[in-house]
């Protein structure tokens, strides 16, 4: 360990104006041609075929640039972005290659210019590469159907709240079967889907063994139940050993098991959710399965169910039919509907499935054999660092695939957090770690997750520059308090972020309140 | 699932770890006695036994390639074909800068960075917003969601919690598939927080909404008035001044739905009277992949009511700690359900923010001058299209003018099915419109016919005489 050398980076620094300020009137970036003769001949002036109420009078006021100064401005924005050109360890997201493979193979016209109402036999290459991949996610978890309509994992979620509606509607027990439970160490996302789709949420707290009690279950549960919705493990790496009571006793009050799969790569080709009782789970496609992160999508929520639960899905479903032909199922009757226009981010599923297939079985239990034994060998050596610490210390048994720990005890000694130390490991190409979700259970939470694309170099790097950031908080804390120093920007001023008065999500909104606010100021002085 | 010869027998190329030794080395400096042992959280009884029935991984790339480029031959695309399908995404031209930018590994790679860390890709986001916000003519711009028929859902949310009221009006004619994702979101009636949907219905000679029909049904319980412009059917409506009129006289909020690329010629609908704004980002640089370029967008005066409501990640605008230095942050994130959990406004999630920067891009191509330029090239020749198709014996256009890019195109009297036309069209090398028989029934046989910026006149033409062909 001693032998890793940090080095500071530095992200480039273009000082680049916003878009809304750049150009020259006059100059343009995309060109379009001009009606031909022939068609201006039989329609006229295209102006005047909007109807004359719904013109429009001003031009937007948009930049006028060329093609290259586009190309630059945002290859600028993009060189200051961190992305995974350093090392990012970034928890609960699971930081994974996306091959390139699929960034250009996506971008085909196979892919791109596909239409989704084109027909089915038009587009079997597309649809066996969605049936393809169904039947990955069947053998990873025993369910027996999935569907990729969900755009990212909380839509997943929606999904099987918009599920349980219609299931417990077919049954007549929608009145009744008014309530969902899940825990506070479930990802937010559960609880606030299950609210929009109308349901009263009951959030169990966990216990001192780290998940909740099958007590606080037992009371919870009632004929008002209509599922339970839950992760396993959590952001902490605890694995509730429970579960499969859980789920029986869940499905003994007439209510449906939902896993929210998220954390699956420490359990995968580990544990499957049909074994273990449940009716329904989701996958990330852009998180386990090699979809990019995109900054946030396009995602996928691949949603999969027991058959008993399969005809209430969101259609289409792609099927296969006896001769090998691919086809769109609409004429479902029970299904919920549309939780989204069409079909789904299918370009996310080819990545899904061009990963799974370079994995292989072999691959993929390998991939959470990797990701366990990091994180545990990552644990080891971050507890060594003084004023780090995890939760749940009295556990003595191994995490999964990634660990809770704090930075509370620095804190208190040198008044430094994990903000300030997140901040300063990026001057050293580290991208700064998540947190926790709330709550966070221990103070100064942060939650690194190697799985199992980054080299054990690179974890060892990333463990030397929180030491060293660590070091640095106490040897010299004005550099860490006031980081990051090398950034593309200085800390930006976080005091007027939610203040009315101030925040302006576009160019036009900051020009009136900007011209407002120095307008006050004088004023101000002058009375 | 069948395995592929020659798979690779080297350490896998995305697995840096997948050597015995590192495992090793590692395994020892935990002091573990095996990988197995770490998984001791996990009982006996919850384990998959017999590992899993999947073909070995293919590593070599070549291989890879070759099975998936087998797969995509069996796709015929709309390059291949000529294609006048649209319905909710649209083939139009997506200008190579915005793959390169799209394409970026530093934004494809992208996760929640810092404010610095990350900065360059909040500051795409903003312009994402503040450029939408130009064409729609409104003030706050909310970070996509997952599509445009999402975006209707969440405004109609955001509609009943301002107003307090549950029952809001949207057009019959409404795309159908984006009035699905609307019910979902609305709730079905027996949830205690059902948002009742009331159908309104429309003139059947314009397309456009029937006033009468709609003052019969807002009363004050509206929250909100939804409608769109183009509408589904391709039709402009040109009444919003009045709808938004009728709506604000019962104190409900206006929702207008948009395909932002007609706003370089059509006004935005803050001119007459709107409220929110919804739309797709599709048409603004994304491909159509099958669907996965849907997005979708909310924007709004900004005024606290609003601002206070939306379900979105939202970026504003900073000062960093260097003078004159601009930032970006998050602002009202304590809303969503990140910060609120279940009492939170819906959820927020993983929405389409890579395909966000591929529309600020697309806005900074094209300029007020490229908008103009493209929304009247696409209503020119989509008028040329619907008078060359309507003048085909049998043929008809259902509402003839006052348009944007597509139409309906009524097969009924050729006593040949849209069904059967398309076949024929696709023997000739033409996906047809969209068949709306199915979910219209007011509409069997009949078509939605999209023109856009890549058909010619030529195509157009090309199209006319096969039609005369067939029918």
């Amino acid at each position: 360990m001693s032998k890793v050398e940090v080095k500071e980076v530095h992200q480039a620094r273009w000082n680049e104006p916003v878009v809304m300020e750049m150009g020259y009137p006059g100059r343009r970036g995309t060109v379009f041609a001009e009606p031909e003769a022939g068609v201006t001949k039989v329609v006229g002036m295209a102006a005047d075929l909007v109807p004359a109420a719904m013109r429009r009078k001003a031009k937007p006021a948009l930049p006028e640039m060329t093609e290259p100064d586009v190309l630059r401005h945002y290859l600028h924005l993009s060189q200051m972005v961190h992305g995974m050109m350093g090392v990012n360890l970034f928890g609960t997201c699971t930081m994974k290659y996306n091959p390139r493979i699929s960034t250009h193979l996506t971008l085909r016209p196979e892919v791109a210019e596909i239409h989704p109402y084109q027909p089915e036999e038009t587009m079997q290459g597309l649809l066996a590469v969605v049936h393809g991949f169904d039947m990955i996610l069947r053998e990873l978890s025993g369910m027996d159907q999935f569907v990729f309509q969900g755009a990212g994992g909380a839509h997943a979620a929606y999904t099987q709240t918009a599920i349980t509606r219609s299931y417990f509607q077919s049954k007549g027990q929608l009145d009744q079967r008014t309530e969902i439970i899940s825990t506070i160490q479930t990802h937010p996302c559960n609880q606030a889907t299950a609210a929009t789709a109308g349901f009263k949420v009951i959030t169990l707290p966990i216990e001192e063994n780290g998940y909740p009690s099958i007590e606080a279950l037992k009371a919870a549960l009632s004929n008002r139940t209509a599922a339970l919705m839950v992760n396993n493990p959590d952001d902490m790496g605890i694995y509730n050993p429970q579960i499969k009571d859980w789920v029986k006793l869940v499905k003994r009050a007439g209510a449906l098991a939902f896993y929210d799969h998220a954390n699956f790569n420490g359990v995968m080709s580990k544990i499957r959710a049909r074994d273990l009782g449940f009716d329904a789970c989701m996958f990330m496609l852009h998180k386990t399965f090699g979809g990019p992160k995109g900054g946030g999508g396009p995602a996928v929520g691949a949603y999969g169910c027991t058959a008993e639960l399969a005809p209430f899905l969101p259609k289409p479903v792609v099927t296969k039919d006896r001769s090998g032909i691919f086809r769109l199922d609409y004429d479902r009757k029970l299904s919920i509907g549309k939780v989204r226009e069409f079909m789904g981010n299918l370009q996310i599923v080819f990545y899904a499935y061009a990963w799974a297939r370079a994995m292989g079985g072999d691959g993929l239990t390998e991939a959470s054999d990797i990701a366990v034994l990091a994180n545990n060998y990552m644990e080891k050596k971050l507890l060594a660092i003084p004023g780090v610490v995890k939760s749940h210390p009295h556990l003595g048994k191994y995490r999964m695939e990634m660990t809770r720990y704090g930075l509370g005890p620095l804190k208190e000694e040198t008044g430094i957090g994990i903000v300030e130390i997140g901040a300063r490991m990026t001057d050293y190409g580290v991208d700064s770690p998540w947190l926790s979700h709330e709550p966070w259970v221990v103070p100064e939470p942060f939650t690194p997750e190697p799985g199992e694309l980054w080299s054990k170099e690179d974890i060892d790097y990333w463990i030397a520059a929180m030491a060293k950031a660590v070091d640095e908080a106490r040897t010299n804390p004005e550099i860490v308090r006031t980081a990051p120093q090398n950034a593309a920007i200085r800390p930006i001023k976080g005091d007027r972020l939610d203040d009315p008065a101030y925040w302006a999500t576009t160019w036009r909104a900051y020009k009136r309140k900007r011209g407002k606010a120095s307008q006050a100021k004088p004023r101000a002085a002058a009375s | 699932m069948a395995a592929i010869g020659g798979a690779g027998r080297g350490a896998h190329p995305y697995m840096a770890n997948a050597l015995p030794s590192i495992k090793a080395a590692m395994l020892k400096d935990i002091g573990a006695p095996s990988i197995e042992a770490l998984f001791e959280q996990i009982p006996k009884d919850h384990r998959l036994k017999g590992g899993l029935n999947l073909p070995a991984g293919i590593r070599s790339e070549a291989e890879l390639k070759r099975h998936l480029t087998d797969l995509l031959r069996q796709n015929t695309t709309c390059e291949q074909n000529l294609s006048f399908l649209g319905a909710g995404i649209w083939q139009h031209h997506v200008p190579a800068v915005c793959n390169e930018i799209g394409t970026r590994s530093e934004f494809l790679t992208s996760v929640w960075g810092t404010a610095m860390s990350d900065h360059g890709r909040n500051q795409a986001w903003f312009e994402f917003c503040s450029q939408l916000g130009e064409l729609v003519g409104m003030e706050f711009v909310g970070l996509p969601v997952y599509s445009w028929g999402c975006a209707a859902g969440n405004a109609l949310r955001m509609a009943a919690r301002i107003t307090g009221r549950h029952e809001v009006l949207v057009p019959a004619q409404m795309c159908p598939e984006r009035l699905a994702v609307v019910r979902q979101y609305c709730q079905p009636p027996e949830m205690a927080s059902h948002i009742r949907v009331v159908l309104v219905g429309h003139d059947a000679k314009t397309g456009r909404m029937d006033l009468k029909d709609l003052t019969r049904k807002i009363s004050a319980k509206t929250a909100a008035v939804y409608f769109e412009n183009p509408a589904y059917l391709g039709v402009i409506e040109s009444e919003g001044t009045e709808i938004a009129r009728l709506a604000r006289a019962v104190g409900a909020q206006t929702i207008v739905g948009v395909d932002p690329i007609s706003l370089g010629v059509l006004a935005p609908p803050s001119d007459y009277g709107a409220d929110i704004v919804v739309g797709t980002t599709q048409t603004l640089g994304a491909h159509m992949s099958a669907g996965g370029g849907a997005g979708g967008f909310i924007a709004s005066r900004d005024e606290e009511r609003y601002a206070r409501e939306y379900p979105t990640l939202n970026i504003t605008v900073t000062e960093t700690m260097k003078e004159g230095e601009l930032g970006f942050g998050l602002t009202l994130f304590h809303q969503s359900s990140y910060g609120l959990r279940d009492e939170g406004k819906d959820w927020t999630g993983n929405s389409v923010y890579l395909t966000a920067i591929q529309n600020a891009v697309y806005m900074s191509l094209l300029g007020p001058e490229g908008f103009r330029e493209v929304g009247e090239l696409i209503i020119a020749r989509a008028h040329y299209a619907a008078q060359a198709i309507g003048r085909i014996k049998g043929v008809s256009v259902r509402y003839k003018s006052g348009f944007f890019k597509e139409f309906v195109v009524d097969f009924t009297k050729t006593g040949k099915s849209v069904k059967a036309i398309n076949k024929a069209l696709a023997r000739r090398g033409i996906f047809g419109g969209k068949d709306l028989s199915s979910d219209m029934p007011a509409l069997k046989g009949c078509a939605l016919y999209a023109i856009t910026e890549v058909h010619t006149q030529a195509d157009i033409d090309r199209l006319v005489a096969a039609l005369k062909e067939i029918i």
